[in-house]
């Protein structure tokens, strides 16, 4: 599923990198603890999490993650999406809880990243 | 079509005196080829100028000895066995004549020449490209943007022993930019060509190391990356105030971050658990308290084990 698809349907708000959302969504991972993020999110996969600092940003790029999303209304600090934007890591973000959202990308059919 | 790239582009500026190898092992035509073996074992080398009363008049090549070897012939002289007037090269031309000339030609390396014909090196497709990618190396410290994958330069050359070392300064607290040291580590494997895996690995082990010297340092430190042929050293090094104890450090679940720092996400207390996760080899030296050096070896080869991979 594309990154485009998901937005539409969980209706995400594109704060950044808009040119990647035509990319392919190879699964999913929940965290706001970095380092669990590092071990276990997968290339391709969509992060969902609680952190609006300038590090996801990092993190997704180290990883070649699809996109981050932003949830209970979290706004991402001014240098997040400056860096996001330079790096091509796609923001999105919404009102949703972070249980909210898994539970909506499973029912797409994104699978975990274990 | 064709993109020029920076390599190329370097090809064409680099002049052959700024890569070759001076003054040259030479070896005269009465040399026998016995003495020939122990001059090319002893210096490490494939091949030789052959120069009589100061004047350059052939080439001799390890092949060369095989051949007299497999004949019987290691007390012939090299000037029987050697190639007579060889193809040189000018040291003032520039390196891309010597590329053009090693694709068209089989000679494994030329004598270089200067304006009046005197000898003054020898130019190895090693030379060629230990000299690029030095150049290469100094523009990478420039901040000069790297646009380029040189694999398949890595590949063919992959018999010489040839390095890059990155170094970056990490600055203790410093999150808004914590990260960078990895994400240039990582950007630079992939212009090389190394596998998505190992530069997967690599990642979350600089990125570990760096974010450790952001949380726990009071002066920060350095992460340096030495990528070699066969494998990737990292080393974070730091100024203190070390690791008080280095086993309980490396226990999953282990942090002594503040409370301010966990809220952002950070020191969860696996961060070293994920270094030695993606790790072929890891050494932690902390001693007395003073300071903190990490060690990692990652191998290219994907036989090697680790850790990470069964986890993926």
């Amino acid at each position: 599923m594309k990154l485009k698809e998901i937005c539409r349907e969980l209706g995400l708000e594109v704060r950044t990198a808009k040119e990647k959302l035509g990319r392919e969504v190879t699964g999913g991972y929940a965290s706001d603890l970095l380092s669990c993020v590092m071990a276990r999110a997968q290339s391709g996969n969509i992060w969902v999490t609680l952190q609006g600092h300038p590090n996801i940003v990092a993190v997704a790029s180290l990883l070649n993650l699809a996109g981050i999303v932003l949830t209970e209304g979290v706004e991402p600090d001014a240098g997040t999406l400056t860096k996001a934007e330079e790096e091509g890591v796609a923001i999105l973000t919404t009102p949703l809880t972070s249980y909210s959202v898994v539970g909506k990308l499973f029912d797409l059919g994104v699978p975990g990243a274990d | 079509m064709a993109q020029i790239t920076r390599l190329q582009e370097l090809a064409y500026e680099v002049k052959i005196e700024e890569v070759m190898t001076r003054d040259p092992v030479t070896v005269s035509p009465e040399t026998s080829m016995s003495d020939l073996r122990a001059i090319l074992r002893d210096h490490r080398i494939s091949g030789a100028p052959v120069v009589e009363d100061g004047v350059l008049v052939g080439i001799v090549s390890i092949e060369d000895l095989i051949k007299a070897l497999a004949a019987g012939e290691m007390d012939a002289q090299v000037g029987a066995k050697m190639t007579r007037d060889p193809m040189t090269v000018y040291a003032d031309e520039t390196v891309v004549l010597a590329v053009n000339y090693f694709d068209r030609q089989r000679f494994g390396r030329f004598p270089v020449i200067d304006r009046e014909g005197e000898l003054v090196g020898i130019l190895t497709r090693g030379d060629i490209i230990r000299g690029l990618l030095k150049q290469l190396e100094l523009e990478y410290h420039q901040e000069e943007v790297l646009r380029h994958r040189f694999s398949q330069v890595f590949e063919e050359f992959i018999a010489d022993l040839t390095s890059i070392t990155l170094h970056r300064q990490v600055v203790a607290r410093d999150f808004q930019n914590a990260g960078e040291a990895s994400s240039r580590i990582k950007r630079v494997l992939g212009r090389l060509g190394v596998s998505p895996q190992i530069i997967r690995r690599v990642a979350i082990a600089t990125y570990e190391l760096e974010i450790n010297i952001v949380i726990h340092t009071d002066e920060g430190g350095e992460i340096i990356a030495e990528i070699q042929p066969q494998k990737i050293l990292i080393r974070a090094v730091d100024r203190g105030p070390g690791i008080p104890d280095v086993a309980k450090a490396m226990e999953p679940g282990y942090s002594t971050a503040p409370d301010w720092i966990r809220e952002m996400g950070f020191g969860a207390g696996v961060g070293l658990t994920n270094v030695k996760r993606c790790a072929d080899e890891m050494l932690i030296e902390s001693p007395g308290g003073l300071w903190t050096s990490v060690k990692v070896v990652i191998y290219l080869d994907q036989n090697q084990p680790a850790g990470e991979k069964q986890a993926a």
